[in-house]
């Protein structure tokens, strides 16, 4: 990962030859001003909306006010109470781990299946690939066509059981988090699996070698030694997958729109939903929520998993 | 790690020879494209092929009749397809190209100029990475601007997202580039621009590469922040589909759902097809080293 690099980068001793006349030199080479226009789009388009946030989120801002005045923490206290503050937050992160695991799951076995270079392998890695290219919102209809009482899955189960099948996937009150999680994971295994086909490419072939020559089979070789190694794209893809699917938005929308009965609902359903009501402060507090849910998990996440990639 | 097409053949033990797994793994490998790929892929095409009675309940079977131009036709003109593909690329293009360009000049004196100002500026940048955009006061912010549902505010609002994305990838790899071949251009009297855009940009050729490929897939279908900012105001291919299928949403039409879906995927599969190689090994390049 590119982080191991940066961090090897910074820690490296620093160049004590003529160091101060360098540091004078490196200034006039690499002048701060090329850092500005990145800053400005960043302080603009980045930080500004985000510092909104912390404002915006308690005041009853929405279309229904002409002004827009404080109100304290009645956002947060109405929400809390409507229980959708916790509801939501909760299910956001149901997804994430579940996203999260189906994801490098599949991807992981997909990257085993097609790990040798042949032809068939080489266009299924390619063909595994498209539903990453593909636009979120169309993976997402298209699920939820298959997905039908009468749909294409059913057909499929009915054809091969001999009787009718009219299962509702995206019905469940329970199940139905699990099955929008497993389209999630579907459209992005693709991209685990090229980043684990990397991973297990960088294995030494020594060392399986040596494994094999202690009789080690495929599972033990697997367990012991690929697994463990894998460690740097595993961080990368449970890091980026528990990114991604706590931002998800378009296929939970295509498929259920937050439904049924509001179990799906993510957060980001949530404020484009009040957003859509006119409801701006009450979407803005959902958004200050779904931040404060990053900030404080994907820190902590990110930093066990390098842990994990430095004890090995 | 850059060549992904290294001879994975030859690190094979002589025992994969003999093995049965020789014969079970391809086997494998095609019913998994057929059952995950394939089904939900010809439901597409068969259902884009029917007519809207056909239609109603998708399912597997093929059409009694094929309807696929006629269906075609319909969304091209009823989805605003031509609109659409030029609003996303009016908004992909200088978004991708001036997050790429601004990212990489700052991730040039990131990576070389070392102080605590520049460490914490470089935490700042990257913060991006992590956190997600606050959608809802950004449309705030760019009605106080006069960019509400402009193409320019959707630009900047796309190169604020992914500039962190950028400055850490190209940050990264600007500190492998030596020093020595800055310098020896600067005993040459070239200025920190002519440095900058002469060596180092050439440089940053297949890190840039990655980094583009993966902002241009995002911007290009991005449906929830384009339909915050510039919602019913500019046509792109994904608010467009959503508009198709939200459109319909009593009468579910199907057939111009998928149809609409084949279309708009068709630029983005095409461009995948001939650049899938090159696509393959830089997004795998990119995350591990």
């Amino acid at each position: 990962m590119t982080t191991t690099q940066l961090t090897r980068a910074e820690a490296a001793p620093p160049r004590t030859v003529a160091r101060a006349g360098r540091t004078v030199r490196h200034r006039q080479d690499h002048p701060a001003w090329f850092l500005v226009p990145a800053l400005a789009v960043l302080l603009v388009f980045f930080f500004v909306p985000t510092i909104y946030n912390f404002v915006y989120a308690f005041t009853n801002w929405s279309s229904f006010h002409a002004a827009i005045s404080f109100v304290g923490i009645d956002n947060f206290t109405d929400l809390f109470t409507n229980g959708s503050l916790l509801k939501d937050l909760r299910i956001t992160l149901v997804y994430a781990v579940l996203v999260a695991i189906f994801q490098n799951l599949f991807g992981l076995v997909l990257a085993l299946v097609l790990e040798r270079d042949t032809m068939i392998n080489r266009f299924a890695r390619v063909a595994f690939f498209v539903p990453v290219v593909m636009s979120a919102l169309a993976v997402g209809y298209i699920f939820q066509a298959l997905l039908k009482p009468q749909g294409g899955l059913n057909e499929i189960l009915g054809f091969f059981l001999r009787h009718d099948v009219e299962v509702a996937w995206l019905g469940s009150t329970t199940w139905t988090i699990v099955v929008v999680a497993l389209i999630h994971a579907w459209k992005w295994m693709g991209l685990s699996m090229l980043i684990y086909l990397a991973g297990l490419k960088t294995i030494s072939e020594d060392v399986l070698e040596a494994s094999r020559l202690d009789g080690a089979g495929w599972w033990t070789t697997f367990r012991e030694i690929r697994f463990p190694l894998l460690a740097p794209a595993i961080t990368f893809n449970v890091a980026t997958a528990l990114l991604g699917s706590m931002n998800g938005f378009d296929i939970v929308q295509a498929t259920t729109g937050g439904g049924p009965g509001g179990t799906t609902e993510l957060l980001n359903i949530f404020i484009f939903r009040t957003f859509g009501q006119g409801l701006f402060a009450q979407a803005t507090t959902m958004s200050l929520a779904l931040f404060a849910m990053v900030a404080i998990l994907a820190f902590p996440v990110i930093r066990i998993l390098r842990k994990r990639e430095a004890v090995l | 790690m850059t060549a992904t097409a290294a001879p994975l053949a030859t690190r094979r033990p002589a025992r994969w020879r003999r093995s049965p797994m020789r014969y079970v793994q391809p086997v494998v490998a095609i019913a998994l494209v057929v059952l995950l790929l394939g089904v939900p892929f010809w439901l597409v095409v068969v259902t884009a092929g029917k007519s809207q009675s056909e239609a109603l309940n998708p399912n597997l079977s093929t059409p009694s009749h094929w309807h696929l131009w006629d269906n075609f036709s319909t969304v091209f003109q009823e989805g605003h397809m031509t609109p659409a593909f030029f609003g996303s690329l009016l908004i992909m293009i200088p978004a991708v190209a001036g997050v790429l360009v601004l990212g990489a000049m700052a991730s040039w004196v990131l990576a070389r100029r070392k102080s605590r100002t520049i460490a914490f500026v470089y935490a700042l940048a990257i913060s991006g990475l992590v956190l997600p955009p606050a959608v809802v006061t950004i449309v705030l912010l760019l009605r106080q601007l006069g960019l509400a549902g402009t193409a320019l505010g959707m630009i900047g609002v796309y190169m604020g997202m992914y500039m962190s994305t950028v400055i850490f990838f190209v940050t990264g790899f600007v500190r492998t580039i030596p020093l020595e071949l800055e310098e020896a251009a600067r005993v040459d009297g070239a200025s920190p621009p002519r440095v900058f855009f002469r060596i180092i940009l050439p440089l940053l050729g297949p890190t840039i590469s990655t980094a583009t490929i993966l902002i241009c897939l995002y911007i290009w279908n991005d449906v929830f922040y384009a339909l915050f900012v510039i919602g019913g105001r500019i046509d792109t291919l994904p608010l467009n589909l959503y508009q198709v299928a939200s459109a319909g949403l009593y009468l579910n039409n199907w057939h111009l759902i998928f149809a609409y879906i084949i279309l708009m995927s068709l630029p983005l599969l095409v461009t995948f097809g001939l650049l899938q190689r090159r696509i393959i090994s830089g997004v795998t390049s990119g995350a591990v080293k």
